[in-house]
Protein backbone atom coordinates (compact mmCIF):
# COMPACT_ATOMS: atom_id res chain seq x y z
CA UNK A 1 0.00 0.00 0.00
CA UNK A 2 1.57 3.24 -1.08
CA UNK A 3 1.88 6.31 1.07
CA UNK A 4 2.33 9.70 -0.56
CA UNK A 5 3.54 13.01 0.70
CA UNK A 6 1.23 15.59 -0.77
CA UNK A 7 1.22 19.38 -0.69
CA UNK A 8 -2.22 20.95 -0.93
CA UNK A 9 -3.11 24.60 -0.54
CA UNK A 10 -6.41 24.79 1.28
CA UNK A 11 -8.09 28.16 1.73
CA UNK A 12 -4.78 29.84 1.00
CA UNK A 13 -2.74 27.84 3.50
CA UNK A 14 -0.23 25.26 2.32
CA UNK A 15 -0.35 21.86 4.02
CA UNK A 16 2.17 19.08 3.53
CA UNK A 17 1.09 15.70 4.81
CA UNK A 18 1.77 12.00 4.29
CA UNK A 19 -1.41 10.16 3.28
CA UNK A 20 -2.34 6.62 2.38
CA UNK A 21 -3.22 6.28 -1.29
CA UNK A 22 -6.69 5.01 -0.39
CA UNK A 23 -7.68 8.12 1.59
CA UNK A 24 -10.50 10.10 0.01
CA UNK A 25 -9.96 13.85 -0.36
CA UNK A 26 -12.96 14.58 1.89
CA UNK A 27 -11.38 12.61 4.74
CA UNK A 28 -8.05 14.34 4.22
CA UNK A 29 -9.84 17.68 4.56
CA UNK A 30 -11.94 16.67 7.55
CA UNK A 31 -9.71 14.30 9.51
CA UNK A 32 -6.16 15.35 8.65
CA UNK A 33 -6.70 19.11 8.38
CA UNK A 34 -9.58 19.26 10.89
CA UNK A 35 -11.65 21.37 8.50
CA UNK A 36 -15.00 19.79 9.33
CA UNK A 37 -17.19 22.26 7.45
CA UNK A 38 -17.07 19.98 4.43
CA UNK A 39 -19.64 17.27 5.11
CA UNK A 40 -20.01 13.64 4.16
CA UNK A 41 -23.66 13.11 3.34
CA UNK A 42 -24.14 10.02 1.21
CA UNK A 43 -20.59 8.89 0.39
CA UNK A 44 -21.88 7.74 -3.00
CA UNK A 45 -21.35 10.89 -5.05
CA UNK A 46 -25.02 11.83 -5.10
CA UNK A 47 -25.67 14.40 -2.38
CA UNK A 48 -23.02 17.08 -2.97
CA UNK A 49 -22.49 17.90 0.73
CA UNK A 50 -18.76 17.28 0.22
CA UNK A 51 -18.45 19.75 -2.69
CA UNK A 52 -15.24 21.81 -2.69
CA UNK A 53 -13.48 23.94 -5.27
CA UNK A 54 -10.45 22.15 -6.73
CA UNK A 55 -8.36 24.68 -8.65
CA UNK A 56 -11.50 26.83 -8.82
CA UNK A 57 -13.78 24.08 -10.12
CA UNK A 58 -16.61 22.49 -8.12
CA UNK A 59 -16.05 18.78 -7.48
CA UNK A 60 -17.35 16.20 -5.02
CA UNK A 61 -14.46 15.47 -2.68
CA UNK A 62 -15.74 11.99 -1.82
CA UNK A 63 -14.93 10.89 -5.37
CA UNK A 64 -11.26 11.86 -5.39
CA UNK A 65 -8.32 10.20 -3.75
CA UNK A 66 -6.32 12.58 -1.58
CA UNK A 67 -3.11 12.06 -3.62
CA UNK A 68 -5.00 13.37 -6.66
CA UNK A 69 -5.10 16.79 -4.99
CA UNK A 70 -1.31 16.98 -4.71
CA UNK A 71 -0.25 20.42 -5.91
CA UNK A 72 -3.83 21.68 -6.14
CA UNK A 73 -5.61 24.62 -4.55
CA UNK A 74 -8.72 23.70 -2.62
CA UNK A 75 -11.40 26.00 -1.27
CA UNK A 76 -13.76 24.69 1.40
CA UNK A 77 -16.67 26.42 3.11
CA UNK A 78 -14.24 27.70 5.77
CA UNK A 79 -12.48 29.59 2.98
CA UNK A 80 -15.56 31.60 2.11
CA UNK A 81 -15.45 33.73 5.23
CA UNK A 82 -11.88 34.63 4.34
CA UNK A 83 -13.28 36.45 1.34
CA UNK A 84 -15.10 38.84 3.67
CA UNK A 85 -13.48 41.25 6.11
CA UNK A 86 -12.69 40.14 9.69
CA UNK A 87 -13.99 36.61 9.33
CA UNK A 88 -17.53 37.88 8.80
CA UNK A 89 -19.98 35.92 6.73
CA UNK A 90 -19.51 36.74 3.08
CA UNK A 91 -22.39 38.22 1.02
CA UNK A 92 -23.53 34.81 -0.20
CA UNK A 93 -23.56 33.40 3.31
CA UNK A 94 -25.45 36.46 4.56
CA UNK A 95 -28.00 35.99 1.78
CA UNK A 96 -28.47 32.35 2.87
CA UNK A 97 -29.12 33.58 6.40
CA UNK A 98 -31.45 36.40 5.39
CA UNK A 99 -33.49 34.28 2.98
CA UNK A 100 -33.76 31.30 5.33
CA UNK A 101 -31.94 29.13 2.80
CA UNK A 102 -31.08 26.51 5.39
CA UNK A 103 -32.85 24.59 8.07
CA UNK A 104 -30.76 21.71 9.38
CA UNK A 105 -27.71 23.08 7.58
CA UNK A 106 -26.18 19.78 6.59
CA UNK A 107 -26.21 20.49 2.85
CA UNK A 108 -25.27 24.16 3.29
CA UNK A 109 -21.47 23.92 2.85
CA UNK A 110 -21.94 22.13 -0.47
CA UNK A 111 -24.69 24.51 -1.55
CA UNK A 112 -22.48 27.51 -0.77
CA UNK A 113 -19.56 26.09 -2.74
CA UNK A 114 -21.75 25.20 -5.72
CA UNK A 115 -23.31 28.68 -5.67
CA UNK A 116 -19.86 30.27 -5.34
CA UNK A 117 -18.70 28.28 -8.36
CA UNK A 118 -21.76 29.35 -10.37
CA UNK A 119 -21.30 33.02 -9.52
CA UNK A 120 -17.58 32.81 -10.37
CA UNK A 121 -18.38 32.13 -14.03
CA UNK A 122 -21.97 33.42 -14.30
CA UNK A 123 -22.36 36.53 -12.10
CA UNK A 124 -25.98 37.15 -13.16
CA UNK A 125 -27.54 33.70 -13.42
CA UNK A 126 -31.15 33.06 -14.39
CA UNK A 127 -33.34 31.00 -12.06
CA UNK A 128 -32.90 28.06 -14.46
CA UNK A 129 -29.11 28.43 -14.30
CA UNK A 130 -29.19 28.52 -10.49
CA UNK A 131 -31.35 25.42 -10.33
CA UNK A 132 -29.06 23.57 -12.75
CA UNK A 133 -26.00 24.69 -10.75
CA UNK A 134 -27.31 23.10 -7.54
CA UNK A 135 -28.66 19.98 -9.24
CA UNK A 136 -25.83 17.98 -7.68
CA UNK A 137 -26.63 19.18 -4.17
CA UNK A 138 -29.47 17.52 -2.31
CA UNK A 139 -31.40 19.41 0.38
CA UNK A 140 -34.11 17.58 2.29
CA UNK A 141 -35.40 20.57 4.30
CA UNK A 142 -35.95 23.68 2.24
CA UNK A 143 -37.46 22.50 -1.02
CA UNK A 144 -34.70 24.62 -2.65
CA UNK A 145 -36.93 27.69 -3.10
CA UNK A 146 -35.17 29.81 -0.52
CA UNK A 147 -31.74 28.65 -1.65
CA UNK A 148 -32.54 29.84 -5.17
CA UNK A 149 -33.82 33.13 -3.72
CA UNK A 150 -30.62 33.64 -1.74
CA UNK A 151 -28.41 33.07 -4.79
CA UNK A 152 -30.61 35.39 -6.85
CA UNK A 153 -30.41 38.05 -4.15
CA UNK A 154 -26.63 38.02 -3.97
CA UNK A 155 -26.31 38.00 -7.76
CA UNK A 156 -28.50 41.10 -7.85
CA UNK A 157 -26.44 42.73 -5.12
CA UNK A 158 -29.36 42.87 -2.67
CA UNK A 159 -27.53 41.69 0.38
CA UNK A 160 -24.22 43.39 -0.18
CA UNK B 1 -15.55 5.49 3.45
CA UNK B 2 -12.29 3.68 3.86
CA UNK B 3 -11.26 2.03 0.61
CA UNK B 4 -9.41 -1.27 0.46
CA UNK B 5 -5.65 -0.88 0.50
CA UNK B 6 -4.21 0.18 -2.82
CA UNK B 7 -1.18 1.58 -4.55
CA UNK B 8 -1.46 4.78 -6.53
CA UNK B 9 0.57 6.01 -9.48
CA UNK B 10 0.21 9.17 -11.51
CA UNK B 11 2.13 8.69 -14.77
CA UNK B 12 2.99 11.66 -16.96
CA UNK B 13 2.82 9.89 -20.32
CA UNK B 14 0.68 7.32 -22.12
CA UNK B 15 3.69 5.01 -22.46
CA UNK B 16 4.34 5.13 -18.73
CA UNK B 17 0.65 4.44 -18.01
CA UNK B 18 0.63 1.44 -20.32
CA UNK B 19 3.77 0.04 -18.66
CA UNK B 20 2.23 0.46 -15.20
CA UNK B 21 -1.08 -1.11 -16.27
CA UNK B 22 0.68 -4.06 -17.91
CA UNK B 23 3.00 -4.59 -14.95
CA UNK B 24 0.39 -5.61 -12.38
CA UNK B 25 -2.43 -8.04 -12.90
CA UNK B 26 -4.91 -6.12 -10.80
CA UNK B 27 -4.17 -2.60 -12.04
CA UNK B 28 -6.96 -0.27 -13.07
CA UNK B 29 -6.86 3.00 -14.98
CA UNK B 30 -8.52 5.89 -13.13
CA UNK B 31 -10.13 8.51 -15.37
CA UNK B 32 -12.61 10.95 -13.81
CA UNK B 33 -13.34 8.53 -10.99
CA UNK B 34 -17.04 9.36 -10.90
CA UNK B 35 -17.92 5.67 -11.18
CA UNK B 36 -14.73 3.80 -10.27
CA UNK B 37 -14.18 5.44 -6.86
CA UNK B 38 -17.76 4.60 -5.90
CA UNK B 39 -17.49 0.96 -6.89
CA UNK B 40 -14.22 0.83 -4.95
CA UNK B 41 -16.12 2.04 -1.88
CA UNK B 42 -18.52 -0.88 -2.16
CA UNK B 43 -15.55 -3.22 -2.88
CA UNK B 44 -17.14 -4.30 -6.12
CA UNK B 45 -13.77 -3.27 -7.55
CA UNK B 46 -10.63 -3.64 -5.44
CA UNK B 47 -7.71 -2.80 -7.72
CA UNK B 48 -4.30 -3.23 -6.12
CA UNK B 49 -2.88 -0.45 -8.26
CA UNK B 50 -4.77 2.62 -9.41
CA UNK B 51 -3.13 4.32 -12.40
CA UNK B 52 -4.39 7.90 -12.43
CA UNK B 53 -4.55 9.21 -16.01
CA UNK B 54 -5.20 12.81 -14.91
CA UNK B 55 -1.54 13.80 -15.24
CA UNK B 56 -1.27 12.88 -18.92
CA UNK B 57 -1.74 16.10 -20.89
CA UNK B 58 -1.92 14.51 -24.39
CA UNK B 59 -5.06 12.61 -23.33
CA UNK B 60 -6.97 15.88 -22.91
CA UNK B 61 -8.23 18.26 -25.49
CA UNK B 62 -10.45 18.66 -28.51
CA UNK B 63 -9.26 19.30 -32.05
CA UNK B 64 -11.20 19.75 -35.26
CA UNK B 65 -9.64 19.57 -38.69
CA UNK B 66 -12.85 20.31 -40.52
CA UNK B 67 -13.73 16.76 -41.44
CA UNK B 68 -13.14 15.03 -38.12
CA UNK B 69 -13.48 15.96 -34.48
CA UNK B 70 -10.86 14.38 -32.24
CA UNK B 71 -11.53 14.24 -28.51
CA UNK B 72 -8.90 13.06 -26.03
CA UNK B 73 -10.15 10.27 -23.77
CA UNK B 74 -9.54 12.33 -20.61
CA UNK B 75 -11.59 15.30 -21.84
CA UNK B 76 -14.27 16.13 -19.29
CA UNK B 77 -17.96 16.49 -20.04
CA UNK B 78 -17.69 20.16 -19.02
CA UNK B 79 -14.92 20.73 -21.58
CA UNK B 80 -17.12 19.14 -24.26
CA UNK B 81 -20.09 21.33 -23.22
CA UNK B 82 -17.95 24.49 -23.47
CA UNK B 83 -15.99 23.56 -26.61
CA UNK B 84 -16.18 25.83 -29.67
CA UNK B 85 -14.83 22.93 -31.78
CA UNK B 86 -17.67 20.65 -30.65
CA UNK B 87 -20.24 23.42 -31.22
CA UNK B 88 -18.93 23.82 -34.74
CA UNK B 89 -18.39 20.22 -35.77
CA UNK B 90 -20.91 18.06 -33.87
CA UNK B 91 -23.03 20.03 -31.36
CA UNK B 92 -25.11 17.01 -30.30
CA UNK B 93 -22.09 15.87 -28.23
CA UNK B 94 -22.37 18.99 -26.07
CA UNK B 95 -26.17 18.85 -25.94
CA UNK B 96 -26.01 15.32 -24.54
CA UNK B 97 -22.99 15.94 -22.28
CA UNK B 98 -24.79 18.79 -20.52
CA UNK B 99 -27.52 16.37 -19.40
CA UNK B 100 -25.13 14.01 -17.62
CA UNK B 101 -25.70 13.97 -13.84
CA UNK B 102 -24.71 17.36 -12.39
CA UNK B 103 -22.05 20.02 -12.77
CA UNK B 104 -19.64 18.55 -10.20
CA UNK B 105 -19.72 15.19 -12.00
CA UNK B 106 -19.37 16.89 -15.40
CA UNK B 107 -16.30 18.74 -14.12
CA UNK B 108 -14.48 15.46 -13.40
CA UNK B 109 -16.14 12.78 -15.53
CA UNK B 110 -14.60 12.06 -18.92
CA UNK B 111 -15.75 10.79 -22.30
CA UNK B 112 -13.16 8.00 -22.05
CA UNK B 113 -14.40 6.90 -18.64
CA UNK B 114 -17.98 6.96 -19.89
CA UNK B 115 -17.30 4.61 -22.81
CA UNK B 116 -14.73 2.40 -21.04
CA UNK B 117 -17.03 1.70 -18.09
CA UNK B 118 -19.72 0.83 -20.69
CA UNK B 119 -22.55 0.79 -18.22
CA UNK B 120 -25.57 0.11 -20.47
CA UNK B 121 -27.26 3.28 -19.13
CA UNK B 122 -24.33 5.55 -20.06
CA UNK B 123 -24.91 8.33 -22.58
CA UNK B 124 -21.90 8.12 -24.88
CA UNK B 125 -22.07 4.47 -26.01
CA UNK B 126 -25.32 4.90 -27.99
CA UNK B 127 -24.41 8.43 -29.06
CA UNK B 128 -21.01 7.41 -30.44
CA UNK B 129 -22.58 4.35 -32.07
CA UNK B 130 -25.09 6.55 -33.90
CA UNK B 131 -22.37 8.97 -35.00
CA UNK B 132 -20.08 6.14 -36.19
CA UNK B 133 -17.19 7.21 -34.01
CA UNK B 134 -13.80 5.50 -34.04
CA UNK B 135 -11.88 4.79 -30.85
CA UNK B 136 -8.12 4.50 -30.55
CA UNK B 137 -6.62 2.10 -28.02
CA UNK B 138 -2.94 2.05 -27.08
CA UNK B 139 -1.03 -0.80 -25.48
CA UNK B 140 2.52 -2.07 -25.30
CA UNK B 141 2.23 -3.40 -28.84
CA UNK B 142 1.21 -0.06 -30.35
CA UNK B 143 -2.15 1.46 -31.14
CA UNK B 144 -5.25 0.34 -33.02
CA UNK B 145 -8.47 2.04 -33.97
CA UNK B 146 -11.83 0.30 -33.79
CA UNK B 147 -15.46 1.16 -34.53
CA UNK B 148 -18.14 1.18 -31.86
CA UNK B 149 -19.48 -2.25 -32.84
CA UNK B 150 -16.10 -3.79 -32.04
CA UNK B 151 -15.41 -1.51 -29.06
CA UNK B 152 -18.51 -2.21 -26.96
CA UNK B 153 -18.32 -5.90 -26.04
CA UNK B 154 -20.69 -6.36 -23.14
CA UNK B 155 -21.88 -4.93 -19.84
CA UNK B 156 -18.84 -3.12 -18.37
CA UNK B 157 -16.69 -4.76 -21.06
CA UNK B 158 -14.96 -3.12 -23.99
CA UNK B 159 -12.17 -3.87 -26.46
CA UNK B 160 -9.73 -2.14 -24.09
CA UNK B 161 -7.72 -5.02 -22.63
CA UNK B 162 -5.66 -5.13 -19.42
CA UNK B 163 -2.50 -3.14 -20.05
CA UNK B 164 -4.20 -0.82 -22.55
CA UNK B 165 -5.77 2.62 -22.46
CA UNK B 166 -8.26 4.38 -24.69
CA UNK B 167 -6.46 7.47 -25.99
CA UNK B 168 -8.94 9.28 -28.22
CA UNK B 169 -12.30 9.27 -29.90
CA UNK B 170 -12.70 10.44 -33.50
CA UNK B 171 -16.10 11.61 -34.67
CA UNK B 172 -16.96 12.67 -38.20
CA UNK B 173 -18.02 16.31 -38.49
CA UNK B 174 -21.72 16.86 -38.96
CA UNK B 175 -21.67 17.78 -42.64
CA UNK B 176 -25.15 17.27 -44.12
CA UNK B 177 -26.23 14.99 -41.27
CA UNK B 178 -28.72 16.00 -38.59
CA UNK B 179 -28.48 14.56 -35.09
CA UNK B 180 -31.07 13.93 -32.40
CA UNK B 181 -31.30 12.55 -28.88
CA UNK B 182 -34.27 11.41 -26.81
CA UNK B 183 -34.38 9.75 -23.43
CA UNK B 184 -36.58 9.00 -20.47
CA UNK B 185 -34.59 9.34 -17.26
CA UNK B 186 -35.01 8.86 -13.53
CA UNK B 187 -35.54 12.49 -12.62
CA UNK B 188 -34.15 15.33 -14.70
CA UNK B 189 -30.71 14.45 -16.08
CA UNK B 190 -30.79 11.21 -14.11
CA UNK B 191 -29.93 7.65 -15.12
CA UNK B 192 -31.51 6.61 -18.39
CA UNK B 193 -34.39 4.15 -18.55
CA UNK B 194 -33.99 4.21 -22.32
CA UNK B 195 -31.64 6.51 -24.30
CA UNK B 196 -31.78 6.90 -28.07
CA UNK B 197 -29.40 8.74 -30.40
CA UNK B 198 -30.17 9.23 -34.08
CA UNK B 199 -28.38 10.71 -37.03
CA UNK B 200 -30.21 11.35 -40.27
CA UNK B 201 -28.51 11.68 -43.63
CA UNK B 202 -30.04 11.56 -47.11
CA UNK B 203 -33.39 10.48 -45.66
CA UNK B 204 -31.93 7.51 -43.76
CA UNK B 205 -31.78 7.41 -39.97
CA UNK B 206 -29.05 5.55 -38.09
CA UNK B 207 -30.46 4.93 -34.64
CA UNK B 208 -28.61 3.63 -31.57
CA UNK B 209 -30.60 2.54 -28.54
CA UNK B 210 -29.08 2.41 -25.05
CA UNK B 211 -30.26 0.72 -21.82
CA UNK B 212 -31.99 -2.14 -23.67
CA UNK B 213 -29.09 -4.56 -24.14
CA UNK B 214 -25.48 -5.11 -23.05
CA UNK B 215 -24.29 -2.87 -25.86
CA UNK B 216 -26.00 -0.19 -27.98
CA UNK B 217 -28.47 -1.62 -30.48
CA UNK B 218 -28.07 -0.02 -33.90
CA UNK B 219 -30.99 0.10 -36.33
CA UNK B 220 -31.28 1.87 -39.66
CA UNK B 221 -34.53 2.97 -41.24
CA UNK B 222 -36.05 5.48 -43.56
CA UNK B 223 -36.40 8.70 -41.53
CA UNK B 224 -40.15 8.69 -41.01
CA UNK B 225 -41.99 7.82 -37.84
CA UNK B 226 -43.73 4.64 -38.98
CA UNK B 227 -40.63 3.21 -40.62
CA UNK B 228 -38.51 3.99 -37.54
CA UNK B 229 -40.98 2.37 -35.13
CA UNK B 230 -41.32 -0.67 -37.39
CA UNK B 231 -37.55 -1.04 -37.61
CA UNK B 232 -37.11 -0.86 -33.83
CA UNK B 233 -39.91 -3.39 -33.37
CA UNK B 234 -38.29 -5.68 -35.95
CA UNK B 235 -35.03 -5.57 -33.97
CA UNK B 236 -36.72 -7.89 -31.46
CA UNK B 237 -35.35 -6.15 -28.37
CA UNK B 238 -35.17 -8.17 -25.17
CA UNK B 239 -34.46 -5.45 -22.60
CA UNK B 240 -33.95 -6.08 -18.88
CA UNK B 241 -36.72 -5.43 -16.39
CA UNK B 242 -36.03 -3.72 -13.08
CA UNK B 243 -37.77 -1.70 -10.39
CA UNK B 244 -37.97 1.33 -12.73
CA UNK B 245 -39.39 -0.25 -15.87
CA UNK B 246 -40.65 -3.59 -17.14
CA UNK B 247 -39.11 -5.13 -20.25
CA UNK B 248 -42.33 -4.39 -22.13
CA UNK B 249 -42.24 -0.71 -21.14
CA UNK B 250 -38.59 -0.41 -22.23
CA UNK B 251 -39.51 -1.97 -25.60
CA UNK B 252 -42.31 0.57 -25.92
CA UNK B 253 -40.00 3.44 -24.95
CA UNK B 254 -37.39 2.30 -27.48
CA UNK B 255 -39.89 2.73 -30.32
CA UNK B 256 -41.31 6.02 -29.08
CA UNK B 257 -37.90 7.54 -28.26
CA UNK B 258 -36.42 6.40 -31.57
CA UNK B 259 -39.19 8.28 -33.36
CA UNK B 260 -38.60 11.30 -31.12
CA UNK B 261 -34.83 11.25 -31.68
CA UNK B 262 -35.36 11.18 -35.44
CA UNK B 263 -37.89 14.03 -35.14
CA UNK B 264 -35.41 15.92 -32.91
CA UNK B 265 -32.86 15.53 -35.71
CA UNK B 266 -35.18 17.09 -38.27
Amino acid sequence: MSEHTIAVTVNGERYERAVEARKLLVHFIRDDLDLTGTHVGCDTGNCGACTVLLNGVAVKSCMLLAPQADGAEVTTVEGLTLLAADGELNPLQKAFSEHHALQCGYCTPGMLISATYLLSHTPQPSEEEIRRAIQGNICRCTGYVNIVKAVQAVSEGQSL
Amino acid sequence: MLLAELDYARPGSIEEAVTLLAGREDARALAGGQSLVNVMKTRVATPELVVDLNGIAPLRGIASDGGVLEIGAMTTYSAIVDSAEVAGARPILAEVARTIADVQVRNRGTIGGNVCSNDPTNHFPPLLAALEAELTIQGAGGERTVGTEEFFEGVYMTAVQPGEVLTKVRIPAKGDARDGWASVTLGKDGTGIVNVAATVKDGTARIAIGCVAATPVVVTASADETAVKDAVRAAGLDPPADVHASAEYRRHLAEVLAARAVRDAA
